[in-house]
C-alpha cells in the first residue's frame, strides 16, 4: 500500500519569530464536528461525558484526558483527539459528525506581545480578564472567519480554513513585525 | 453599528451577513395559492420606522437572527436567535 506523505497546512510559512512574539503551527490531529440534531443534546452530552468531556457552553472549551472539546459555534463543537470508536459510533444516531481534521489550519501565537499582536486582527476585547485560559470565540481574522480560543496566559490558538493558512501567515506576521518594532 | 449576538456578545455589523426582511420565516405552504407565494417573495413595505429583519452571523457563531431595528434612527432594538424562538 502507498504511504502517504502527510503536509501540514502552513508547510514551511511557519514559524515566525519576532521580539515579543511567536507564531508556529499546531498539529491538533483528529478534529471531529459534532452537532447535536434537534432534540438531541443531552443525549449527546451523556455520551461525551463518557469520554471525560463536557458540552461546551458558548464560548468556552474543556479539556479531558487526551481529549478536548472546543464550543465552535451555535450547535456544534470540535472534539480534538482521538474519540474512543464506539462513542463515536453511538453519537452518530444523535449528531451530525464530520471530519474536520484536515479542514484548518491551526496556529499558536504567543509571547508577551501576544494580546497586543492580535489586538489589531480581531476586534473583541481578549485580555484576560475578559477572555481567560480555555476562552472561545468565532471571530473574524482581519478579514477571515477564525476560530479563536486563549490557551495560556500569553498565548492564543488561532484557527483559520485551510485555504487561508497563507493570508493568515501574511496578516499575522504584519501584525507582529509591527507590533515588535514600537519596541 | 453593532448587534448583539445571543451567543457571542455586540459585536460589528460586518460580521453579519443581511438577509431581508424577517417575512422570509414565514414561507407558504407548498400547496399554497400563487398569490401567497407573490407576497412572499416580492411584496414588502417600505417602512421609515421600526423594522424586523433576518440576519446570519456569517464570520461568527453562525446564528439565525431576527432584528428589530429602527431605520429612522438606526438603533438595533432586539435581536433573537430564531432557533430560541422555535425551539
Ligand atoms: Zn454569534
Amino acid at each position: 500500500m502507498a504511504s502517504l506523505i502527510e503536509t501540514p497546512p502552513c508547510g514551511d510559512l511557519l514559524p515566525v519569530i519576532v521580539t515579543g512574539a511567536q507564531l508556529v503551527e499546531l498539529r491538533p490531529g483528529p478534529v471531529l464536528s459534532i452537532a447535536p440534531f434537534h432534540g438531541q443534546a443531552a443525549a449527546v452530552a451523556a455520551i461525551l461525558a463518557e469520554a471525560g468531556l463536557d458540552w461546551p457552553a458558548p464560548g468556552t472549551s474543556g479539556v479531558g484526558g487526551s481529549l478536548a472539546c472546543l464550543w465552535a459555534g451555535r450547535g456544534t463543537a470540535f472534539v480534538l483527539g482521538p474519540l474512543p470508536e464506539p462513542l463515536a459510533a453511538r453519537l452518530a444516531g444523535h449528531a451530525a459528525l464530520t471530519d474536520q481534521s484536515d479542514a484548518w489550519a491551526a496556529m499558536q501565537l504567543r509571547g508577551p506581545a501576544a494580546e497586543a499582536v492580535l489586538a489589531r486582527l480581531v476586534s473583541l476585547d481578549l485580555r484576560i480578564a475578559a477572555f481567560p485560559e480555555g476562552a472561545v470565540a468565532r471571530a473574524p481574522l482581519n478579514h477571515m472567519a477564525a476560530l479563536v480560543r486563549r490557551s495560556g496566559a500569553d498565548r492564543f490558538d488561532l484557527w483559520v480554513f485551510r485555504s487561508m493558512a497563507q493570508t493568515a501567515v501574511h496578516e499575522l506576521k504584519a501584525a507582529m513585525t509591527s507590533v515588535a518594532a514600537r519596541g | 453599528m453593532r448587534l448583539t449576538c445571543p451567543l457571542c456578545g455586540p459585536r460589528d455589523r460586518r460580521e453579519f451577513y443581511y438577509y431581508g426582511a424577517a417575512d422570509y420565516l414565514d414561507r407558504p405552504a407548498a400547496d399554497a395559492a400563487p398569490e401567497a407565494w407573490d407576497a412572499y417573495l416580492h411584496l414588502r413595505d417600505n417602512i421609515a420606522g421600526p423594522v424586523r429583519d433576518l440576519w446570519y452571523h456569517d464570520q461568527g457563531c453562525g446564528s439565525w437572527l431576527v432584528v428589530d431595528r429602527d431605520t429612522v434612527s438606526h438603533e438595533m432594538l432586539s435581536v433573537r436567535a430564531v432557533a430560541e424562538d422555535r425551539a
